[in-house]
């Protein structure tokens, strides 16, 4: 035998090492397979690794103020925490005041000092265009332009904006905020609206993965179990939401549901409901979850029917000969093997809902907002992108804890999506 | 047949028939009466209606017409779980997420028995089938003739009267099948269960079963007993199906007693036993075990010139193509004696020769 367990290890008949040689004849096809991937890995990272990175760097990072402001930074760096503000720091504010007249970029600064601080962002646009008049000593002046100067909260944040990184916006995103000594604590009842919506998003998705898969397994049963030509029937009926737009499909609800809609107009012509009384079960969210679920139920019933398909139909039957009624085999043999698939379904819908933008935005009203709603608010409307990405990672991270859970409750290994 | 079986019958389909479209009748009048303890094997090729049968018989398929009767009572409207049948599968249907013990224990648990009742149940019937080391093992990680044991322990466990099998040994290669055939007789035999046993198979038929039913077409050809059904078909069917066969057709001439004279297709005479040949005139297939041949003339009337036209050497025998009466698929089987002067050549003409009684007039096919 040539091939003897050497100490190190085993070895080819001309006494190469067995690993090395195998790793050489395999190297060519793993470089070809490199090569064919290589394109798709570019993709990726030029189209999701990157933005994604970035989009997780500015939720932590905002340098508009401690790019714009050299003097103020200079000062806060020299003088701890809790020091109050002194005749230099109101030098060094003037002077920062002038240098921004002289970018134009006072409303860059104030807009950001006044993510934390509304009311703020005048108040930079304001002492800038009169910047050169100012006249030591300075604090007097300042405080003649604006008495907010001498506010120690407004210290207090432009301190926490003087460092370009930054964990404000995570704390903005879970309704928190620092107070003048610098302690975190929770910001006014009525401007407590993430924390909320959070808990609503996760609710509704919650609510929407249940009805989701309780419509979704009768069909998908039916779609396993019935002949080829009618089950091929029944599947491009599951798949005809697909093909049409989604946005047809969420006005077509609203024209199902609204006040005036057919579903009201046939309550009401069948006397069921009275004219005056009229349900209202669009643009709040009710809507948001009849129209999700319907929009997110082939994503349930696809994982669902991959998982059925190859079951034996003899499984139940063999519980069934053996002394189990028809509930019992169900409940105790084929739901069981159904069971990949279902936590396949819950956790496609579930993700997928949690991060649903278009169907609350245009059904929802104001009681059916979900989070996305409001990170998109602040990416096109407040423009307070640092916030908008503090939200996304926040709900990133909530996606990956579940995945988790999911992981170390069922076993990835176990899901089976097709 | 339903008259004469209410008797000592324990399971009995009276008039039953059945059709899935309401167009083609796929078990067509049905009467069986089988007395308990029985080993009955329903045999023939697929689409005979033989599953269809047992998936009445365990509840799975409702009768169209007639009645299916277990110990006396119909069972037509009670619903599987009810009817107390063990059953073992073609694909052996165990419980993939469950362990061999679990699935031991199913029947048990449904039938509301206690815990350590079921764990000594479900011992035995793993020691019965000597699996009682793989209790905590899952299906998938068996061997196929080890899942084939656990399902027909699980089909036992219960302690059910009458067992069905469909086609349990159909996925197992030759050796351990024949294993399992002898397996399963003896586990019948040692029970005193009655089973149902449906295969394709008729070897398999013949060694395990007290009666065979040949099926073909949702009939019964032929009900009887491994050596009648392979010595005395009744029909051409029954010995196509059964064994090997050598057929000449001919048209009957002559019929005295039990005998029958029939002038074959090239013209030659040959005696046979009129089985179910129909009157003068009438058109027959004559049937002949190829170990019922004699080479040379030592048979009485029936001798035939044959011209060998090819020879298969299979160790104990030499399989023997003959070319006799215009049939040049005549098939003899020739011992392998060892005797040299005996051996024949391919081309060579002989005569061949049979008794009377060995031939059987049979209907045409």
């Amino acid at each position: 035998m040539a091939a003897q367990p050497a100490p190190g290890g085993l070895t080819t008949v001309d006494g190469r090492p067995l690993k090395q040689a195998l790793a050489e004849a395999q190297a060519r096809a793993k470089r070809r397979a490199f090569v064919l991937v290589l394109p798709l890995l570019a993709f990726i990272l030029v189209s999701f690794v990157l933005p994604i990175g970035q989009l997780l760097k500015r939720s932590v990072y905002n340098p508009a103020f401690s790019e714009n402001m050299p003097a103020l930074v200079q000062w806060f760096r020299e003088n701890p925490r809790g020091s109050a503000p002194d005749e230099s720091a109101y030098a060094a504010l003037a002077s920062d005041l002038k240098l921004i007249r002289k970018n134009k970029t006072a409303g860059i600064v104030g807009t950001r000092v006044n993510y934390e601080l509304p009311g703020t962002r005048s108040l930079f646009t304001k002492s800038a265009r009169k910047a050169r008049k100012l006249e030591p000593p300075y604090r007097e002046a300042l405080l003649k332009v604006d008495r907010k100067w001498g506010d120690p909260l407004l210290w207090q944040v432009m301190r926490s904006a003087s460092s370009a990184y930054t964990t404000s916006f995570y704390l903005a995103a879970l309704d928190r905020k620092r107070n003048a000594d610098g302690e975190i604590v929770r910001v006014e009842k009525e401007r407590q609206v993430y924390i909320k919506l959070f808990k609503r998003t996760l609710l509704l998705s919650a609510l929407i993965t249940v009805t989701t898969l309780l419509l979704g397994f009768p069909v998908a049963h039916l779609l396993a179990t019935l002949p080829l030509r009618y089950s091929n029937m029944l599947m491009i009926f599951v798949l005809l939401p697909f093909w049409t737009s989604l946005l047809v499909r969420t006005t077509s609800w609203i024209v199902l549901l609204q006040s005036q809609g057919v579903v009201n107009d046939l309550l009401v012509a069948t006397g069921i409901l009275d004219a005056d009384h009229r349900i209202q079960m669009i643009y709040n969210q009710t809507g948001t979850i009849v129209a999700m679920t319907h929009i997110l139920l082939p994503f349930m019933i696809l994982p669902l029917y991959s998982v059925m398909r190859p079951i034996d139909p003899s499984y139940v039957r063999a519980a069934r000969s053996l002394g189990a009624s028809s509930w019992t085999a169900f409940r105790r043999i084929y739901l069981p093997q159904t069971i990949p698939g279902i936590g396949a379904g819950a956790l496609l819908v579930f993700i997928l809902a949690v991060g649903y933008y278009i169907t609350p935005a245009l059904v929802g009203g104001s009681t059916g907002q979900l989070i996305s709603n409001l990170i998109a608010f602040h990416m096109q409307k407040s423009l307070n992108w640092s916030l908008a990405a503090a939200l996304a990672a926040l709900l990133l991270g909530g996606v990956l804890i579940l995945y988790w859970l999911y992981d170390r409750l069922v076993g990835i290994d176990n899901l089976k999506l097709g | 047949m339903s008259a004469d079986a209410t008797g000592d019958a324990y399971v009995e389909f009276d008039r039953v028939q059945k059709s899935y479209d309401g167009e083609v009748l796929v078990v067509k009048d049905l009467n069986l009466a089988m007395p308990k303890g029985e080993f009955l094997t329903m045999l023939g090729p697929s689409g005979s209606g033989k599953t269809t049968c047992l998936m009445m018989l365990a509840g799975f398929e409702t009768a169209t017409n007639g009645e299916i009767r277990l110990g006396g009572e119909e069972i037509n409207d009670i619903p599987p779980h009810k009817r107390g049948i063990g059953m073992v599968f073609q694909n052996y249907a165990l419980f993939p997420h469950m362990t061999v013990n679990e699935n031991l224990s199913f029947p048990l648990e449904v039938r509301g028995m206690g815990k350590d009742e079921r764990e000594s149940k479900v011992k035995r019937a793993l020691d019965m089938v000597q699996m009682g080391e793989f209790g905590n093992r899952r299906p998938a990680q068996l061997s196929g003739g080890q899942q084939q044991r656990i399902a027909l322990a699980r089909a036992l466990v219960f302690d059910p009267s009458l067992v069905l099998m469909d086609e349990p040994l159909g996925a197992l290669d030759k050796q351990l099948r024949e294993h399992m055939q002898y397996e399963i007789k003896h586990l019948h035999e040692s029970l005193g269960i009655t089973v149902v046993y449906v295969t394709h198979d008729q070897s398999e038929a013949l060694t395990m079963s007290d009666r065979v039913a040949v099926f073909n077409d949702g009939v019964i050809k032929q009900l009887a007993a491994p050596s009648d059904l392979y010595e005395r078909p009744e029909n051409s069917f029954v010995a196509q199906f059964i064994g090997e066969n050598n057929k000449l057709a001919g048209t009957v001439r002559a019929l005295e007693g039990d005998i029958a004279t029939i002038e074959l297709a090239d013209g030659g005479t040959c005696r046979a036993l009129a089985v179910n040949c129909g009157d003068v005139g009438s058109r027959t297939l004559i049937s002949i075990r190829p170990e019922r041949v004699i080479i040379g003339a030592g048979g009485d009337e029936n001798a035939a010139t044959a011209e060998v036209m090819e020879l298969i050497y299979l160790g104990d025998h030499i399989r023997c193509r003959l070319r006799v009466h215009g049939n040049d698929d005549f098939v003899v089987k020739v011992p392998n004696a060892g005797d040299e002067s005996k051996e024949l050549t391919v081309g060579q003409e002989t005569t061949i020769s049979w008794h009377t009684r060995d031939a059987r007039a049979l209907d045409p096919l």
